[in-house]
């Protein structure tokens, strides 16, 4: 890691969108699963994230970014697909 | 080629801000710096300057705004006193951190409570660890000397710092002074272009400002962030010797008057210097070697300077306009005796609070406080540490 001499100047970020080098996954204490089979890709998980940790590839969800879920749950609350495609549990199983 | 010209503080203030012609000023009026805030959106609205002038809705949105430009890469300017500096307290620490280049002029006022809009210096002094460059000054011909030498202390690559500049409410910010004012294309060419570095509106090179600093990074940004503040000190050394060879006014971190040969001296900052070298010159008359250390960069703080131009004294007076509830006294007096540790030979030290609110000191306390000095010089004996000046308690000096 760099020194206090070789940062910029005043806590400026100048490779922009390095957040995603930034590993705070490690603060969850649940994590959410996905059911595909059961995802009807309403895409209501993604909108509600607030780390955007939900995985979209070819224009469907496939799972989550664990580097990046903090495990707030949201997702399986607001998850539209009856029965949830969504699921929280408990960290320490994985 | 000077001017001679008549103004008050707030004036002085203004002409300089209208010979910098900065990109932005966002500012909130308060008393007693309010004058400031008028004049600067008079001459915007004359088009004497092409200042984009942001009325905000408090100190704090003020600050934001003088913030949020200098990200941009503007030349920003403002001006507030006591509620509206506390008012800003959380951003002052954000635009130093950032090492954002600005200059804020304080017109000194005592922070309430009680509630006071005259002079004192709790409020800067109060903002004296949110990393900005300290300035004070006696008078108008400093205010002005001051402004226009801070736009090149603040915007010095090694130093990327912003700058208050204080003057004292009422007294010298609306009292009418004689000083000498440059030529604008002489100021235009002292104070130089502005060199715009990591603006946030740069879109072929974009930076984020204000991310979050964690464990890792935190401390490492802090000690960087010391760093301007150290630099700063030879950057206005050399400025201030610039300014004396450009206009034949030279500065630097204090001035002694007197001081060379003084056994008594006293260390004062601001418009009371005036008062205290008239009292010098009447007790030099009658043989008292009396000398004064007017200091004008508080911070970063010259300790070394001052410890060499204090250690052959014999007494000295730490004059304090602020009370720093709970210390060991004014916050002058903690720096300077600290300062002076380190000296094999100490002069004596007492420290004296004085001019709260605005209260008067004339020359009658400083003869006292001069012949406090030389009684302890005499008998050895120090009876108060801290004391204060024209305040009415029984065994005081009145």
């Amino acid at each position: 890691m760099k020194t206090w001499k070789e940062l910029p100047l005043g806590g400026i970020i100048k490779d922009v969108g390095n957040t995603k080098d930034y590993i705070t996954g490690t603060w969850r204490t649940e994590r959410p699963v996905f059911l595909e089979d059961k995802c009807t890709q309403c895409f209501m998980c993604c909108m509600v994230c607030p780390d955007s940790a939900v995985i979209i590839k070819d224009e469907k969800v496939i799972g989550f970014n664990y580097n990046h879920c903090k495990g707030c749950g949201i997702c399986a609350v607001e998850c539209l697909s009856k029965p949830k495609a969504i699921e929280m549990e408990q960290e320490e199983q994985f | 080629m000077s001017k001679r010209v008549v103004m008050t503080g707030n004036e002085t203030v203004a002409e300089a801000v209208r010979q910098i012609n900065p990109d932005v000023v966002a500012a909130y009026p308060i008393t007693p710096s309010t004058a400031v805030v008028e004049y600067i959106s008079q001459y915007v609205a004359d088009g004497l300057i092409d200042t984009e002038f942001v009325t905000a809705e408090s100190e704090h949105s003020a600050l934001s705004a003088c913030i949020g430009a200098a990200a941009g890469g503007g030349r920003v300017m403002n001006a507030t006193s006591a509620q509206g500096l506390a008012l800003m307290w959380e951003m002052l620490y954000i635009a130093s951190a950032m090492r954002l280049p600005m200059i804020l002029a304080v017109v000194n006022r005592a922070l309430s409570g009680p509630i006071n809009i005259h002079g004192d210096h709790s409020d800067t002094m109060g903002a004296r660890d949110c990393g900005w460059i300290q300035l004070y000054s006696e008078n108008c011909q400093e205010v002005y000397d001051n402004m226009l030498q801070a736009v090149r202390i603040s915007e010095h690559i090694d130093v990327r710092t912003p700058v208050i500049v204080a003057l004292d409410g009422f007294i010298t910010s609306h009292a009418i002074d004689t000083l000498e004012t440059e030529r604008d294309e002489d100021v235009k060419r002292f104070i130089g272009d502005y060199i715009t570095l990591n603006s946030i509106l740069d879109t072929k090179n974009v930076v984020t400002y204000g991310a979050i600093d964690f464990q890792d990074y935190y401390f490492e940004h802090k000690r960087q962030q010391l760093e301007g503040l150290h630099k700063s000190a030879e950057i206005i050394k050399s400025v201030g010797e610039e300014f004396g060879r450009t206009f034949g006014r030279e500065y630097g971190f204090f001035e002694g008057y007197k001081l060379d040969d003084a056994e008594y001296a006293i260390v004062a900052m601001n418009s009371a210097a005036g008062t205290i070298k008239t009292v010098i010159d009447d007790l030099r008359e009658e043989g008292v070697k009396a000398g004064l250390l007017k200091l004008r960069v508080f911070r970063p703080f010259p300790a070394a300077e001052i410890a060499e131009a204090l250690k052959t004294m014999k007494v000295v007076a730490i004059l304090d306009r602020t009370s720093t509830a709970g210390a060991q006294g004014g916050p002058l007096f903690s720096e300077i005796r600290s300062a002076l540790y380190s000296e094999s030979s100490r002069p004596g030290i007492v420290n004296y609070i004085y001019g709260l609110g605005g209260k008067d000191l004339t020359p009658e306390h400083i003869r006292y406080v001069y012949d406090t000095l030389r009684r302890i010089d005499r008998t050895g004996k120090i009876d108060r540490l801290v004391d204060y000046l024209n305040l009415r308690e029984e065994g005081g000096q009145d």
